[in-house]
């Protein structure tokens, strides 16, 4: 703050604080009520103001994670495609393309707590009980090993954790770094020592996108196929020891998809009813380019397709908006496919 | 990535479409001597002839569809899902100065929500007298203000940290918009939960969120929160769309966008900032011995020439010719603007349309008769602190290359003798 008030043109504007007397009140607005600010008021300070009392370590921690938070930031924290990766990156601070994670970055601990309780899961805000969130940032430390895994994080040792870039911040120094050397009456005429010469192009790198959309691609009719892919389905026996099994795996997808009753769309469409439908039919779900090119190519969720997709996201449908790393045990695939079967339209 | 320069890209296309859509007609007309008559003046055209739409055609007007190609674009790599993610204003092919809301740029952090004004409360919090909540109705009593503001990003020509990366302005500085907003000043708001709880102001913050997922919790000092922000309701005098924050977001004014938060629905008189994820995992710059800039909230002064440029390439040959661009601060009034076109050895100054205001965009002009030579043109801003926009390799001397937020280096096109613009870097 000290460096702020330096500032002479903020000091300027600081004097509106301490002039003359304020204005009337209108008398708008009613108070608000302590459960109302309780509901609300959920920021969490640097110097712990705001924690809730709770624990939680980084074994509880690693599986609300793998359910809640692994479809976009990995098993291990680490990322997946462009979703932040949460840990390693240390000692990379000061190297080219530095690793920026809640290890190697973030100052202050409370930060965690604050962001992940209020604004996390992705698709699903604000639904993490305080154990849990203690239990996730626990997790998260753990896999900067920061802490051991038999370490409880609570309100009581939420400060026993040093951040290792707690010191890595200073306060906005341009006026002393940058303002006084590039003010000024600027060069007009001969300003470069030799001739301007082209150092880098854009168009080399070509990662401009495109103006107009792609072309659209042939559509043909696949009703026929539709048809046929929809009576294969129903072959299919039901195992109710696996439907449970799916039920588990299902965990996995539940940050961002709904199957059954009262389903809705959230990141990720309604499942009822996917296996065997045609891909890309689901009411009022934006569903990506690719998927949309390849349900008017006839793809249809039948078995197969449905487990290759779910093995391999991103090898199945190039560019899928779905963050899900994929199922790599068999046992899975057939469980969740299954569990899937098991909500018909 | 292609080795054909003039392979499949937008400037190729845009230029061949505006070489196009200029047609016959309009190249006759322009020449000094017409070989033959136009006959879109010599025969009767058929909207000389019958009727046009008639009104309620359209009840609330989108622009003709001979402009539908002015429309916010996305870059589909920066970001995993659009939810959260950012677009770009097309100011490339803009003018004036005021951004229209349906082309305006969007930055999300879980989507842009429908918030009915019915269901909309803000809370006011913390350190103050009376915690209250107030409705959009009671917004709408207190005494309110208009004034334009551009809103930047601070992401905004972050991309090009490293080097000339996007092939057009609207990619390396179209996270901006510039609108004119009506709005009730904070300071009534805090005043009206009474500050005296607060005791000293000095060193007291407020923490600002939406009513979003995301929350986009923001702190800002209490000096900047009595100065001059909004919580504004309508802009360009129009309800704010639901992509910028319907029915209401903070304007602060010439601090990086990420404060403006939509949807706001709390603020919190504190005594210190939260720290929260926004202001220090996110828009903080890491200079090169790996330690990093908090707080840098304004703005610093920039600008970039609009056309031409890489979508906004010259179609009609030598002669006459308006370089055209946008000139912006956020500590202040635009004062002046020069244009270089050999890269910067040589520098005129532009003229400006209209004395600059204070952190609004100002429309510059260079009037020139081109000779059809290749060109390397810049733009150089001055504010009215007497700071001038620094090149780029003076941005890096002193913050290195690992930066990604507030860049607001000098920006250079190479201009080629048939029109054709491309995103260079110059020595």
């Amino acid at each position: 703050m000290s460096k702020f008030l330096k500032s002479t043109a903020l000091v300027a504007a600081f004097s509106l604080v301490s002039g003359p007397a304020f204005a009337e009140k209108l008398g708008l607005g009613r108070a608000a009520l302590p459960e109302e600010i309780a509901a609300w008021n959920g920021d969490i300070s640097p110097d712990g103001t705001g924690l809730p009392v709770g624990a939680g370590d980084a074994i509880d921690g690693e599986e609300i994670f793998a359910q809640q938070c692994a479809a976009c930031h990995g098993d291990f924290a680490e990322g997946i495609d462009n979703w932040p990766k949460l840990a390693g990156g240390a000692d990379t601070l000061d190297r080219e393309d530095p690793l920026k994670t809640v290890g190697s970055y973030w100052p202050y601990l409370s930060t965690a707590f604050d962001y992940i309780k209020r604004s996390m899961p992705y698709g699903n805000a604000g639904t993490l009980t305080d154990d849990e969130t203690y239990a996730i940032v626990a997790y998260i430390l753990y896999s900067n090993d920061l802490i051991e895994d038999d370490f409880v994080l609570s309100n009581e040792t939420f400060f026993d954790v040093e951040m290792p870039n707690a010191g890595g911040f200073i306060v906005d120094d341009r006026a002393e770094t940058e303002y006084a050397q590039w003010s000024g009456e600027p060069c007009m005429a001969n300003c470069k020592d030799s001739e301007v010469k082209i150092t880098m192009r854009a168009m080399v790198l070509d990662v401009t996108p495109e103006e107009e959309g792609a072309e659209p691609a042939a559509t043909e009719a696949v009703a026929e196929e539709v048809a046929e892919a929809e009576t294969a389905v129903e072959v299919a026996a039901v195992d109710p020891e696996l439907i449970k099994a799916g039920e588990n795996v299902f965990k996995k997808c539940k940050a961002c998809h709904q199957i059954g009753d009262g389903a809705k769309n959230r990141s990720g469409p309604i499942l009822t009813g996917v296996v065997g439908s045609a891909a890309g039919t689901v009411d009022g779900f934006k569903y990506s380019k690719p998927l949309m090119a390849m349900a008017e190519d006839g793809l249809v969720w039948d078995d197969d397709a449905l487990r290759a997709f779910l093995a391999k996201p991103k090898d199945f449908m190039k560019g899928t908006k779905m963050s899900f790393a994929g199922l790599k045990k068999d046992e899975d695939l057939d469980a969740i496919t299954a569990y899937l079967a098991s909500f018909p339209k | 990535m292609s080795g054909n320069e003039t392979g499949n890209s937008p400037s190729r296309r845009a230029f061949l479409r505006g070489a196009a859509a200029a047609g016959a007609g309009a190249l006759t007309a322009s020449a000094a001597n017409a070989a033959t008559p136009d006959p879109l003046i010599t025969e009767i055209q058929p909207w000389a002839q019958s009727f046009g739409d008639g009104v309620d055609e359209t009840p609330y007007g989108l622009p003709i569809r001979f402009e539908d190609d002015v429309v916010r674009r996305n870059v589909e790599w920066l970001t995993a899902d659009t939810v959260s993610s950012i677009n770009f204003t097309p100011i490339h092919a803009l003018d004036g100065t005021i951004t229209p809301q349906g082309c305006a740029f969007e930055r999300h952090h879980s989507g842009a929500i429908e918030l009915r004004k019915e269901d909309y409360r803000l809370m006011i919090n913390g350190l103050v007298d009376t915690p209250l909540v107030f409705t959009y109705a009671d917004l709408e009593r207190f005494p309110r203000e208009n004034h334009v503001y551009f809103c930047e990003c601070a992401a905004n020509t972050g991309m090009e940290w490293a080097g000339a990366q996007l092939n057009g302005a609207q990619f390396t500085h179209g996270m901006i918009h510039n609108m004119e907003y009506t709005g009730v000043p904070l300071r009534t708001l805090l005043e009206e939960a009474g500050l005296n709880t607060a005791g000293d102001l000095k060193g007291k913050w407020v923490f600002v969120e939406g009513a979003d997922a995301s929350s986009n919790g923001r702190s800002i000092p209490m000096e900047k929160a009595l100065d001059d922000v909004l919580v504004a309701f309508k802009a360009n005098g129009e309800a704010l769309r639901k992509e910028h924050g319907y029915p209401a977001r903070l304007v602060v004014p010439g601090w990086e966008g990420n404060m403006w938060v939509k949807w706001i629905r709390r603020i919190e008189v504190m005594d210190g900032p939260v720290e929260s994820r926004e202001e220090t995992s996110k828009y903080t710059d890491t200079l090169e011995d790996g330690t990093s800039r908090k707080w840098t909230w304004a703005m610093d002064a920039k600008s970039v020439v609009t056309s031409p440029s890489p979508q906004s390439p010259i179609t009609h040959g030598k002669g006459p010719l308006v370089i055209s661009g946008l000139a912006w601060s956020g500590r202040g009034a635009i004062t002046r603007v020069d244009v270089s076109k050999d890269g910067g050895m040589t520098w005129e100054t532009a003229r400006l349309a209209k004395p600059g205001e204070k952190m609004a965009l100002t429309r510059f002009y260079l009037d020139m008769d081109w000779d059809g030579s290749e060109m390397l043109l810049q733009s150089r801003a001055m504010d009215d602190t007497g700071y001038v926009q620094p090149t780029k390799a003076q941005l890096r001397e002193v913050r290195g290359l690992n930066s990604i937020y507030h860049n607001n280096c000098i920006q250079t096109w190479l201009v080629r003798s048939n029109g054709e613009a491309e995103n260079v870097e110059v020595s």
